[in-house]
């Protein structure tokens, strides 16, 4: 898999199948991206449990913080990882071991050994991208901020949610 | 990271003519509706908070953007190959809103000596009143810039194709010396247009248009855009600290930290447009996508009567040289074979013999070119730089321009060859 690009169709298949994200590094501050992230998705209608040892205990967006993934009883489909490259190998790793089915690492994140082992454990993995500006991307909402989004369609744009 | 596969899947002419475009999800209208409106209403005051706070995608206020603007942005960058884009009143605005975003009283930037005589007065002079500091370079050596550099450099900003001069800048190395400088390299692309020329691919962070010229095409609006290619690493080094560090205004929010490739668009209409103010109407948004959806077919047009209105006046007994680097007598011939392979442009110069008083003649004996201040309109344009447009430089400076006393400047429109040849040899005989 070249994680160089992603096609469209690879993200909205991705996009389209998940419904809880457990987001690693999750920030209870307002002004941190993971929260921009955080309260975006929710928008539109995914479920997204905050994990960070510094504020588990804690809620954030109406959430329950935990520690790690471990602890998260219910079953998540991807992992969203906000930390940095090398701290990313050994929550792929914890992914794994949860059985989630998706490895997104943010914007910066990249780490091409963890991508191979989940992807050999049947995980599909994006990295150096963030999920809000695909999901606004591929839904015409990246658009209106001037962004060149690469699609063309002659068909009517369907409203999402916010 | 951007997904590279999808927009070079589309041809340049199916961009100009659909790129951000697609139909309106209300009504269903094809073409884009102008969206004659100052603001948009909040669905309750979470919503507004997210918008304000930059946490979700929205219009607020037409200052800031505007739906019938950001077809207009999307659609530039897309035919520019760039990350995103900001529309601006003007030219100028544009150029004011690309340094805005990262220069600070103190900061220095280099730019080429053969530029648009306006920008030539706008850095020299205007910029000078928030303490950024001009230092002009000639481009014919690329290495000048080089050697020009200083720590307090931020920039370095060029014309790919210079106005007035027929210019040919060596984008590749320029990009390089600003690279290793850690350093972005501005391109003002508006002669040329992205049909001809596409500064990103050799290596220029960000691109700058008066879309007043070839994109509306039409003389019709004012306009300009700044493209970002969202692959300038702001952070690494200390000289980006408006797009690095904390920004007050938005509570600490870091934009480059937070936006990634797109933080200089999004810096572009919350901290450019919000405080500089200078918006692009819908009505001259809507008119320059009209205009864009025939650039590909207008520019041929341009570049082969350029080439055949050059090719006569070489031969004319009443010009003394032309200055197109369309001709292969032009020294900026290679260059022009090597960045715009398909047409050296519509705006070029010529002498003319008997210098000051025989350009003022000749202009004023055209019947069908217009005597005016503008370039890249479907009507064929001349005028005497010296008396107009270059009049507010020094001799000395009008000459670097490119702009000396027996310089006229045209701007070679669509219509029939024959007939823009048969006027300026009417009007040469008239003033010879
Ligand atoms: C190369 C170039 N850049 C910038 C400008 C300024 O654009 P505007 O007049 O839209 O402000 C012009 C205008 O002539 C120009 O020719």
């Amino acid at each position: 898999m070249d994680h160089n690009s992603y096609s469209d169709q690879y993200l909205r298949s991705i996009l389209a199948s998940v419904k809880t994200i457990a987001m690693v590094g999750a920030s209870p501050h307002w002004n941190r991206p993971s929260y921009f992230a955080m309260k975006y998705l929710q928008g539109k209608g995914f479920r997204v449990i905050p994990v960070n040892p510094r504020a588990a205990g804690e809620t954030i967006l109406g959430e329950r913080v935990y520690a790690d993934l471990a602890e998260i009883s219910e079953p998540v489909d991807m992992v969203d990882i906000f930390r940095n490259s090398e701290a990313a190998g050994a929550i792929v790793d914890e992914a794994i071991r949860i059985g989630a089915k998706i490895v997104w690492m943010q914007l910066g994140v990249r780490n091409d050994a963890a991508a191979a082992r989940a992807e050999s454990a049947g995980l599909r993995v994006v990295m150096n991208r963030c999920p809000k500006i695909e999901y606004s991307r591929l839904h015409g909402e990246l658009a209106w901020s001037g962004v060149n989004t690469g699609i063309i369609s002659s068909k009517r744009q369907k409203r999402v949610p916010r | 990271m951007r997904d590279d596969d999808k927009p070079a899947g589309f041809g340049f002419e199916t961009r100009a003519v659909h790129a951000g475009a697609a139909p309106d999800p209300t009504t269903g209208a094809r073409t884009t509706p102008i969206y004659q409106t100052t603001a948009f209403v909040f669905d309750d005051v979470d919503h507004a908070a997210s918008l304000f706070n930059l946490q979700t995608y929205g219009y607020i206020y037409s200052r800031l953007t505007n739906p019938t603007v950001s077809v207009l942005e999307e659609r530039v960058s897309a035919l520019e190959g760039g990350r995103g884009a900001t529309a601006c009143a003007s030219g100028h605005a544009a150029q004011m809103l690309a340094f805005f975003a990262f220069m600070e009283p103190g900061a220095e930037f280099l730019a080429s000596t053969k530029l648009y005589g306006g920008s030539i007065t706008q850095f020299g002079r205007s910029f000078k009143k928030f303490d950024w500091n001009v230092i002009f370079v000639d481009p014919d050596d690329p290495e000048n810039f080089r050697r020009a550099l200083t720590p307090k450099c931020r920039a370095i900003f060029v014309e790919s194709l210079a106005n007035p001069g027929g210019v040919v800048t060596d984008l590749e190395p320029v990009a390089q010396i600003a690279h290793a400088a850690g350093i972005p390299l501005l391109v003002d692309n508006t002669l040329a247009s992205p049909y001809l020329c596409r500064p990103i691919e050799w290596g220029a962070d960000i691109v700058i248009h008066s879309t007043t010229k070839f994109l509306s095409g039409h003389g019709n609006s004012m306009g300009g855009v700044v493209v970002d290619s969202g692959k300038f690493d702001w952070s690494q080094n200390d000289k980006f600290r408006s797009l690095t560090e904390p920004e007050p205004a938005y509570h600490g929010l870091r934009f480059h930290e937070t936006f990634g490739d797109l933080a200089y668009t999004v810096a572009g209409h919350a901290l450019g447009l919000r405080d500089l103010g200078a918006t692009m109407a819908p009505l001259n948004a809507f008119l320059t996508i009209t205009g864009i959806e025939t650039l590909a077919l207008r520019m041929e047009r341009h570049c082969a009567n350029a080439l055949a209105v050059a090719q006569f006046l070489e031969a004319h007994p009443m010009v003394k040289w032309v200055s197109y680097a369309g001709l292969p007598s032009n020294r900026y011939h290679a260059l022009a074979k090597k960045y715009l392979p398909k047409g050296a442009g519509s705006v070029f110069t010529f002498g003319v013999k008997g210098g000051y008083e025989a350009g003022v003649k000749l202009v004023e004996g055209c019947e069908l070119l217009s005597h005016l201040a503008n370039l890249g309109d479907t009507r064929s344009l001349i005028i005497h730089p010296a008396s107009t447009t270059h009049r507010q430089l020094t001799e000395e400076q009008q000459i670097v321009a490119g702009a000396g006393p027996d310089v006229v400047r045209l701007s070679i429109g669509i219509e029939s060859a024959a007939d823009i040849i048969a006027d300026l040899d009417q009007a040469l005989r008239q003033a010879g």
